[in-house]
């Protein structure tokens, strides 16, 4: 397992999020309240690569992004779908060094 | 001659119908020969909305039978005709026009008829009551050359009949002769702020005046003398002291009368004959005269399940008494025993002379029930309160919390509907219990007006308006359904209330308004909504990174996202108008970018298949050649469509094309709780469907026609037609106003249509608040859409000049470059996203520009 760097903290706003291409892969990055979360960025359900632009928040507690397209929720923690558990998207280790995010692949 | 029985109803008001309509419905009408005879030219109307008449003039507008009523259950209804005389021992009446009619069964529902107290000179020319619509007619004509109006009784009626004449335009004077206005309704605390509230509506109050003497005026055709000392000259003097039952035929025929009136009933409603049955205002039960409307209803059920052979087993018992007042702009309402006169009662009290409420309730000994209240200047609490009082349900610990204003944001103490009964009656006017409007509810009704439709619960006295919404949203939340109250799990409060915290605690953000007011971190619910809040009171660049992670994609990329993940552009092209220039331009642009073109159906021209990092770029191509946003993402105003108009059309009678231009140029960028469109058409032929727009325009020879809150879409709504032949000048103020109140008191995700029919008051409602600005809310209105008009930026613009925010549309964060996964086939010589199956077969695929 290697770390990559992919950006820095401040090249996200605040609860929102981007995505970084990883050779073929599309990972979304998100940073709520300071923590760095990553997902899959592809939606399952509209094969779309947009879920770095749906909005974060909570849902009963648990951290999710809402799909832009149909609005199904995803645990920024596991990838699972909150809607529908036997759908998930891939779920990333992310770190902070000093100010650069970093993914392991 | 067939057998059946002859059944006749004496008397064709409110109750009178509702008796018939008692019978028509157990099917059963058929087993009699059926008339009703009435001394009024025409049959049932709405006595309690007598005053909407002014609205129309047209007494049309207040009949309560249905077409083809009479025809459908064979019921002879005769009009214009009184009864005179009943001869009981052969079951005959006669009337006023020599004709005898022969019945089995006999139903009084004479109703009763204003007290005109016997002061010296009260036959007088241009003295009036306040009961039919003639009574109306007869007061507008003598209206005409009055200057000077005064009605004498300061009670329910007389308040409303005093607004009326105000209304018609004239100096108004209340004469009462308690120490208080409502005497009967309303205590001493409450009675001094109705008087403000009143005199508020322009409306002169006179207290503890006794009348002695009607004689010539001096500046007016009457001088009214007072035992005091005091006079007062008026032109017009209406009577509305009180009511005494029709009682005038039975007493004829001998029946049991009441000591003060009333024809003696029993709980079938049978009088001292038992062939005869009397109901509504005329009739007497326990002592006591019900002069509203509801306990008349209920006397007419009784009495027509009884006469059927009481297969229900519906009796009267008495009724509550409890009444909210109608007058426009002045809360009032009174519970039970207003007047603490139970022994052991307690009150509580609360006033806020600021925002001029006054509230009292009235609680047992115990302090376990609620045995009455008053409320003035904020009723809304009236349905919770009276279902307290009649279902006995038992008090929360501390009652007062129940009047005291909820300042902290802690939700109000309200019984929660769920405590009650399915059988508890949430609508008395109308018979309308809890489990009627579940009812309706499961089957399929999700607004107030729904429901309104289908059960007339708050269709009469609209006191019960507030509680049916609650039940309302209490059944839909069991059902499942998301209910607009509680914006989301993060804030206990709905969007006009987030609005208020927002404007009120100038909050600029959502993490000051999360930590202020709600809990966890906010989500796609909440976050757009408060973003769209916080741009529509203080209208900041909706790019800024602390606002960007609030907005829906579509509204934080300025574009509305298509199903490959692609965006759409659409330029406004303000009226639909567009220079040929223009239109090269377009098609440059959308010729370099290899976008899909078409024209919208708001009349503009609309681009897709642009990548995120296309945005910048075609924006700021089509800016460079004169475009702005169209704000085709936003919550906000999409288009003003216009017809052609005067310019061009033979038959156009007003420039609708540079109307709708300067309509769409001044509310564009406004933010609002759900998108906007208007139209603005030439002539009444409207090539611009004007009527189906949340602003209609229409062009008349002496200026504009303004219709608001019409809708297409999912439900479509004819707009309401709201204002005739005002000029430009006016038009604009009034949809500034329209707009702003909108923006300030719609839930989220609310058109208009939705809103104005679940505005409490309706459009009347609405035209006072924005014609006649009875809040006093219309300068502040105009302000605040001059300060949105002013800070229009064109977001587009604002972001492709600003490196930072551009950054934010590249498709990726560590490498140049698009997303490789978007690829398009070719259809009709343009480009289509490619379906899954085209993309695996992977043959003539196109890649992004
Ligand atoms: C592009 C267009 C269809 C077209 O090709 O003609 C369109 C496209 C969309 N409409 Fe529409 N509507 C378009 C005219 C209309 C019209 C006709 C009109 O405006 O005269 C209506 C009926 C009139 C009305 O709204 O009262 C209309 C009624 C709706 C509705 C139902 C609204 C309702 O109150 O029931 C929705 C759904 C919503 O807003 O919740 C909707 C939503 C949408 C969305 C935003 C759906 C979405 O979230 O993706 C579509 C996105 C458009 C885009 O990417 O730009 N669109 N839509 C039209 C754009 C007009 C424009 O220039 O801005
Ligand atoms: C301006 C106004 C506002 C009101 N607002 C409210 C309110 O907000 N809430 C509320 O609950 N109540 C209200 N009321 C009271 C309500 O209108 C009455 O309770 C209701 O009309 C009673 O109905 P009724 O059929 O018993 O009597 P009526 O409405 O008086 O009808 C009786 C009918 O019988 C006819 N009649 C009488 N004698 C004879 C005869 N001998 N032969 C033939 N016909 C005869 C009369 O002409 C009349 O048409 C209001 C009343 C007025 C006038
Ligand atoms: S609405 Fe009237 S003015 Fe406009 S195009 Fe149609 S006919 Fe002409
Ligand atoms: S209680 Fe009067 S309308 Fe419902």
């Amino acid at each position: 397992m290697s770390w990559t760097t992919i950006c820095s903290l401040s090249d996200i706003n605040p609860n929102a999020g981007v995505c970084a291409l990883l050779g073929e892969e599309q990972v979304a990055i998100f940073k709520v309240n300071g923590q760095i979360y990553a997902i899959g960025n592809k939606d399952p359900f509209s094969n779309a690569n947009v879920l770095s632009r749906g909005i974060v928040g909570s849902l009963n507690d648990t951290l999710a992004v809402a799909s832009p397209l149909y609005k199904q929720h995803f645990n920024l923690e596991t990838g699972i779908c909150l809607e529908d558990e036997t759908v998930s998207v891939p779920c990333y280790q992310v770190r902070t060094e000093g100010d650069l995010i970093q993914i392991a692949i | 001659m067939s057998d059946k029985k002859h059944l006749i109803v004496v008397g064709n008001g409110p109750v009178g119908h509702q008796f018939l309509e008692s019978i028509a419905a157990s099917g059963k009408a058929g087993d009699y020969h059926i008339t009703v005879i009435g001394e009024e030219p025409r049959h049932a109307y709405d006595r309690v909305h007598l005053t909407a008449w002014f609205e129309t003039r047209e007494a049309a507008s207040l009949n309560m039978v249905a077409d083809g009523f009479y025809e459908e259950h064979q019921i002879t209804a005769i009009a214009n005709e009184k009864v005179e005389g009943i001869n009981r021992a052969d079951k005959i009446i006669s009337t006023d026009k020599g004709n005898t009619y022969q019945y089995d069964t006999l139903v009084l529902a004479t109703g009763s008829f204003p007290f005109v107290p016997p002061v010296p000179g009260h036959e007088r020319d241009n003295c009036f009551v306040y009961r039919t619509i003639e009574d109306l007619e007869a007061i507008t004509a003598a209206s005409k050359d009055a200057k000077v109006g005064a009605v004498i009784g300061g009670g329910l009626l007389g308040l409303e009949a005093a607004k009326a004449i105000k209304d018609l335009g004239l100096e108004t004077h209340v004469i009462e002769f308690a120490p208080r206005l409502m005497a009967v309704q309303v205590d001493d605390g409450g009675g001094a702020l109705l008087r403000k509230k009143i005199e508020d509506l322009g409306v002169k109050v006179h207290t503890q005046k006794n009348t002695q003497n009607i004689g010539d005026g001096e500046t007016a055709k009457h001088k009214l003398s007072f035992a005091d000392g005091a006079e007062l000259e008026t032109d017009i003097l209406v009577f509305s002291a009180g009511i005494r039952p029709q009682d005038a035929l039975a007493r004829q025929s001998e029946l049991e009368i009441g000591e003060r009136g009333g024809i003696v009933i029993n709980d079938n409603c049978q009088t001292s004959d038992p062939d005869i049955y009397a109901i509504g205002e005329c009739a007497l039960w326990g002592g006591r005269i019900y002069g509203l409307i509801a306990p008349g209803w209920d006397m007419a059920r009784a009495a027509a399940d009884h006469v059927l052979g009481g297969a229900e087993g519906k009796t009267f018992t008495g009724a509550d008494m409890s009444t909210k007042l109608k007058l426009m702009g002045v809360d009032v309402a009174s519970i039970g025993d207003a007047h603490a006169n139970t022994p052991g009662a307690k009150c509580y009290t609360f006033i806020d002379e600021q925002a001029e409420v006054y509230k009292k309730i009235v609680v047992s000994e115990s302090g376990e029930h609620l045995l009455g209240a008053v409320l003035v200047g904020d009723a809304e609490d009236y349905g919770n309160l009276l279902q307290f009082a009649l279902n006995k349900i038992t008090l929360p610990e501390h009652p007062e919390a129940m009047i005291l204003p909820n300042l902290d944001g802690s939700a109000s103490v309200g019984l929660g509907v769920d405590a009650l009964p399915d059988t508890a009656q949430i609508c008395s006017c109308n018979n309308v219990s809890k489990g009627d409007l579940c009812a309706a509810v499961q089957g399929g009704a999700t607004t107030v007006g729904d429901l309104k439709a289908c059960t007339k619960a708050a269709t009469t006295c609209g006191g019960c308006t507030a509680l049916v919404g609650q039940v309302l949203n209490a059944e839909l939340t069991k059902l499942g359904v998301e209910v607009n109250t509680d914006i989301c799990e993060h804030f206990p409060y709905t969007r006009q209330e987030i609005y208020h915290l927002v404007r009120v605690g100038q909050i600029k953000s959502f993490e000051q308004l999360l930590e202020k007011h709600g809990k966890g971190h906010g989500c796609d619910i909440c976050k757009p909504a408060a973003a769209s809040i916080l741009a529509s009171c203080w209208n900041d660049y909706i790019l800024q990174p602390e606002h960007a992670g609030l907005q829906d994609t579509n509204d934080r990329m300025l574009a509305n996202m298509q199903k490959n993940g692609t965006y759409s552009v659409v330029p406004r092209m303000a009226g639909g108008e567009v220079t040929p220039d223009g239109l090269i331009a377009v098609g440059t642009v959308a010729k370099k970018y290899n976008l899909y073109t078409k024209i919208t159906g708001g009349q503009r021209i609309d681009l897709f298949g642009a990548t995120l990092d296309q945005l910048p770029l075609i924006w700021k191509e089509l800016i460079d050649a004169g475009f702005e946003t169209g704000h085709a993402y936003g919550k906000s105003l999409r288009t003003v469509k216009s017809c052609v108009g005067s310019t061009w059309c033979r038959y156009g009678v007003q420039d609708s094309v540079g109307a709708a231009i300067d309509i769409e140029n001044r509310y564009k960028g406004l933010r609002s709780p759900h998108k906007l469109k208007m139209a603005v058409s030439g002539c009444t032929r409207e090539c611009a469907e004007a009527q189906s727009k949340d602003v209609g325009v229409i062009a008349t020879e002496k200026g504009w026609n303004l219709y608001v809150c019409g809708n297409g879409g999912m439900k479509p709504r004819h707009a309401d037609l709201f204002a005739s032949d005002i000029d430009t000048e006016t038009l604009i103020k009034y949809v500034d106003r329209f707009l702003m109140f909108y923006v300030r008191t719609a839930d989220r995700l609310q058109r208009t249509s939705v809103w104005l029919d679940n505005l409490e008051g309706g459009l009347d409602y609405l035209k006072k608040v924005i014609i006649e600005d009875s809040l006093g809310i219309a300068a502040e209105l105009e302000a605040e859409m001059a300060l949105v008009i002013d800070n229009y930026q064109c977001e587009w613009k604002t972001t492709i000049e600003n490196e930072e925010r551009v950054k934010q549309f590249r498709s990726f964060v560590n490498v140049d470059g698009g997303d490789k996964d978007i690829v398009f086939v070719q259809e009709r010589g343009q480009i289509r996203p490619a379906t899954e199956e085209e993309k695996a077969r992977n043959e003539d695929l196109i890649a992004v520009a």
